[in-house]
Parts: C-alpha cells; sequence; structure tokens
C-alpha cells in the first residue's frame, strides 16, 4: 500500500467530484441575492431584495405552516410504527418475517410515484377527500420505510447486557423498554426523527398524488418553478439548504463519538438478509 | 415462554396492521385497476380485461419510453460510479486527517431538497442560464447552447448530481471493511498497487457498488420530477406516462396498468441484484 504516497491525480479527481456536488448549490445560493433574475453572468447588484419578496409572501409562508405540520405528524406516525417494527425484526423470530421486511421497506426502493397512486387508489375506494391528511398518509407510509432502518440500525448498536441486567433485576417488560430501552435509543431516535423531518420536508413524488387544495412548500415551490423561475425561488431555495445543514448538524451531535450520522440511504440489503 | 410470545405479537401488531392496510392493501389495488377499463363516459368499468397491458405491449409509444428509462437510469448509474467510486477511494484510502469532514460533505447534499438541486441544475443549464450566460460573456460561444436544458443530458446530469451520494456511501462502507492486512500481504508478496487495486479492493468492493448502483438504478429509472423540470418530450420517463394518466390524461385503469409494469421491473431487478450480491459476499 502506497498511502504514504500522496496520489495527485485521484486527489484532484475528488476535488472535481465536491466541486460537481457542491456547484449548482453555490450558483443557487449566489443568484439568490442577484437583483436581475436567476440567470446571467457575471452576478450584479447584489441585494437583499428576494428575500425581503419572499418574507412578505403569505402564500409561501402558508405552505411551510402545511408542511411543518404534515413534517411533525410523519415524524411521530413514522416512529410509533417504525420502532416496533424494528425491534420485531430486531428481536423476534415470527412466521412471515422476511416477507414483513420486505413489505414495509419498499417503499425505499420503490419510486415515490407507486407509492403515491396507490395511496391515492385506497383514498379514492374509501371515498375520503384529498387534503393535509391524506398527504400525512402518504409521508407517513413512505418514511416509516427510512424510520424502520434508521432504528434498527440502532438496535444493532445496542449492547443487550443492559436489558438483561433490567430483567435479572426483576424489571419486567414494559419496566425495561421504558427505563433501560428508551433512553439508550434516544440519540438513535432523534437522528431518525430529525431525518424524517427533513425529508418529509421535501417530499415531492408521493405528495402530488395526494395532495388536497392545502399545498406544501415543495408543491408550492414547484407549481411556480413551472410558471417561471424567480430569484425568489434562490431565496426560498437557500433557507431550505441553511436549514437542511443545520438538522445534519444537529443529528452528527446526537450521534456523536466520530461517528456518521443517520442519512438516507437504506441499507437495502444489508437489513434485509 | 409464553409471555415472550404475547409479547412478539403486542409488537408486531401495530406495524402489521399499518403495512396491511397502507401498503399491501394499495399494491393489490393497483393491481385491480390495472385490469379495469375505462368506459364512454370516463366510468371504471370493474370487468377484469387484460386490454390495458395488450394496448402497453402494442403501441410503440410505452415501449419506447421504457427502454428510454432504462436507458437514463443505466446513463445515470454509469456516472455516478465514475465519480462516486474514486471519490469512496480517496475517502478511504487517502483522505488524511479530514477524512471526517469529507465524508460529511458527502451526506450533506443527500438532505439537501431534491427540488432546490434539481432547480440550480435548471437554472445553470437555461439559454439565459448561468453556464450560457457566461460562455457568452467569455465569447467562448455565439450563440447560448440550447441542448442543455430540455433534454435527456439534462435530466441525466441532474439525476447523477441526486444519486452520486447514493453510491459513495456503500462503496465506502465495503471498502472500510477490507482487512488491511489484505492489502500489505498482496504489495508484499509482489503485487504492484493497480494489481493489488485489480485483484483485491475491487472485487471486494463489488458489494457496495452493486447495492450503491441498484439503489440509484431504481430511484432513477422511477423518477418524474426531473424530466418534468429539465427534460423536452425527448426525455420523457415511464413514470412521467403514469404520472399524465393519473392527471391530466385522466386514464387510471392505463395508468394503473405502466406502474405494475414499473413495479414487475423494479422486484426483477433487485431480485437479480441482491443475488448478485450475495455471490459476492460469499465468493
Amino acid at each position: 500500500m502506497n498511502s504514504t504516497r500522496k496520489p495527485i491525480l485521484l486527489t484532484g479527481f475528488a476535488g472535481g467530484a465536491y466541486a460537481f456536488l457542491y456547484f449548482p448549490i453555490a450558483v443557487l445560493i449566489l443568484y439568490s441575492f442577484n437583483r436581475d433574475g436567476v440567470g446571467g453572468f457575471p452576478p450584479r447588484h447584489l441585494t437583499f431584495d428576494w428575500y425581503r419578496v419572499l418574507f412578505a409572501d403569505s402564500a409561501m409562508w402558508s405552505a411551510v405552516e402545511n408542511s411543518a405540520i404534515v413534517a411533525l405528524a410523519a415524524v411521530v406516525i413514522s416512529i410509533l410504527i417504525g420502532f416496533p417494527a424494528a425491534y420485531a425484526l430486531d428481536r423476534y423470530a415470527f412466521p412471515g418475517k422476511a416477507a414483513f421486511q420486505r413489505l414495509i421497506l419498499l417503499p425505499l426502493i420503490v419510486p415515490g410515484v407507486i407509492t403515491g397512486i396507490s395511496l391515492l387508489l385506497l383514498v379514492v375506494s374509501g371515498g375520503f377527500h384529498l387534503s393535509l391528511t391524506t398527504v400525512i398518509l402518504g409521508h407517513a407510509t413512505a418514511l416509516t420505510a427510512v424510520a424502520t432502518t434508521e432504528i434498527f440500525a440502532g438496535f444493532a448498536k445496542l449492547d443487550r447486557s443492559f436489558e438483561e441486567a433490567s430483567a435479572d433485576l426483576g424489571a419486567n417488560g414494559l419496566q425495561t423498554l421504558w427505563r433501560i430501552v428508551l433512553p439508550l435509543m434516544r440519540t438513535s431516535l432523534l437522528g431518525t426523527a430529525l431525518l424524517v423531518f427533513t425529508l418529509s420536508m421535501d417530499e415531492i413524488a408521493v405528495t402530488f398524488f395526494l395532495i388536497g387544495r392545502e399545498n406544501t412548500l415543495p408543491l408550492e415551490i414547484w407549481s411556480r418553478l413551472r410558471r417561471g423561475a424567480t430569484p425568489e425561488m434562490n431565496a426560498i431555495s437557500t433557507i431550505i439548504f441553511v436549514f437542511s445543514v443545520a438538522a445534519i448538524f444537529i443529528s452528527q451531535r446526537l450521534v456523536s463519538g466520530g461517528e456518521a450520522g443517520p442519512a438516507p440511504t437504506p441499507e437495502i440489503t444489508g437489513a434485509a438478509q | 415462554m409464553q409471555s415472550t410470545r404475547w409479547n412478539a405479537l403486542l409488537v408486531t401488531m401495530p406495524p402489521f396492521a399499518w403495512i396491511t392496510l397502507f401498503l399491501f392493501l394499495p399494491y393489490c389495488l393497483l393491481f385491480c385497476y390495472s385490469f379495469w377499463t375505462l368506459g364512454e363516459f370516463q366510468q371504471i368499468l370493474h370487468h377484469p380485461t387484460l386490454t390495458n397491458y395488450a394496448h402497453l405491449f402494442t403501441n410503440p409509444l410505452y415501449l419506447t419510453v421504457i427502454f428510454r428509462s432504462l436507458r437514463i437510469a443505466f446513463s445515470v448509474v454509469l456516472l455516478s460510479l465514475l465519480i462516486g467510486y474514486p471519490l469512496a477511494y480517496f475517502l478511504v484510502f487517502h483522505s488524511g486527517r479530514y477524512r471526517h469532514l469529507l465524508y460529511q460533505a458527502v451526506i450533506i447534499p443527500l438532505w439537501v431538497s431534491y427540488l432546490v438541486r434539481a432547480y440550480a441544475w435548471k437554472v445553470i443549464f437555461g439559454n439565459e442560464g448561468v453556464l450560457n450566460t457566461l460562455l457568452l460573456w467569455s465569447h467562448a460561444v455565439n450563440h447560448p447552447l440550447s441542448f442543455l436544458l430540455y433534454s435527456p443530458f439534462a435530466v441525466i446530469v441532474t439525476l447523477t448530481h441526486i444519486y452520486v451520494p447514493f453510491v459513495v456511501l456503500p462503496v465506502v462502507a465495503s471498502l472500510e471493511k477490507i482487512p488491511r492486512e489484505l492489502l500489505e500481504s498482496s504489495s508484499d508478496l509482489g503485487a504492484r498497487p493497480w494489481q493489488t487495486f485489480l485483484r483485491v479492493i475491487l472485487p471486494l468492493s463489488l458489494p457496495g457498488v452493486i447495492s450503491g448502483a441498484t439503489l440509484a438504478f431504481l430511484l432513477s429509472f422511477g423518477d418524474f420530477l426531473a424530466p418534468l423540470l429539465l427534460g423536452g418530450p425527448s426525455s420523457v420517463m415511464i413514470a412521467n406516462i403514469v404520472a399524465n394518466l393519473f392527471g391530466a390524461d385522466y386514464n387510471w385503469p392505463l395508468g394503473a396498468a405502466v406502474a405494475v409494469v414499473i413495479l414487475i421491473i423494479v422486484v426483477t431487478i433487485l431480485s437479480i441484484t441482491q443475488r448478485l450480491e450475495r455471490r459476492q459476499r460469499f465468493a
């Protein structure tokens, strides 16, 4: 191994890869301060005007509010379902376990359009109307898969001896769950909540088919993009970016210890074996 | 252990009920719809027929679009691997003391809104966009390059940008699992670095490559937002057809049939790659 020699070519390539990953984001942020629109080089007349326009935009803020409601509800449901699901996958052997696992993780790999329309068919067959509630249902269903994988990973790292000690000392299952398992899983659960929240705030594919009259933030942005872009879109995107980065840093802090935090990449096969 | 069995049942019940109601049942409905048809007055006729499937496989439009989607997804995977593998290799073997930070820098874009990133490329590629005006400004070209936006090219670049991290993370994980002793013994036995790479590192990292590539492939295959935002008529993908049939083109049964075809393709690819990956793991 020549790990001491500096591989100049490889380092240069990695630099290029990072440039590719961050160039669009940098452009987006830069042009949110550009008075003359979303394109045009070089950017001139830097201004905060687009942020001012954005902050006065009440439709946008009610969309933010809707998105926050949906995301909070999605977090609560996906953890309430994902926690027992991950616990069962980690601890129990039961008939149909493999099918159970495949089905619950399916939304991770099935395109959002499929999840969206199949839930739409359910909602319509049940005679319900499309509203924020149906959007919550869609997000919860899609993101329970994410919550389950993240919490499952948390269980895998859990030291079982604490639970054994608790049981030996006479605690019943519920007491052990409440006083040992949940506190030990706290960081994993908070990280999961943050990830689910962020993903929900950004979800479009499933939302697209389940949205009623009230828009979520991504769908509000989407419908405006179709009409034509203004730097106001850059401004809101910049703010979303700042929040996303803040979220990842908070989750890093939670999962401290130099380890990588939760990432929305499902271990599609790792967990499936 | 009677109590454990009751606990297991109690714990498993809520998620089981949830997935039955909100995953299994909707998929069944999708399947049923795909055999129904639309009547004269746009009402849904509940007589199962194969009309939708026959239409799908006889009308060249659908097959063309399916193959285009597969091609676009394949290009995305290829590009993501070309960018992602060396990046993962760099992170694991040569990133030195900034490793943690550099690893985070790959994860951050994953948390950044899909829409924000797709929109950013639209801003870059447009006729009045950043790239074209930069090229005009620097006199590299005289006319804006119009092939950039509203083309499969724009869709492929955008999806690659989105899925590179999905490839990097599993490849990093599998590179990290390679015991360093193997690399040392390979070089002790006289292998040159590139031989060590080709014959030790690359084969051992294949499980990560396969799982990242699968994910990138399946998710870009079923994408409909990037083509809608950045692609023109020449880059309509199969999920766009579904979205249209459930929207303006109103024909839910036909849309359901297309969705079932997508689902079958996804599950087939997944089972093939899982088998490949398992074989790699135990090879």
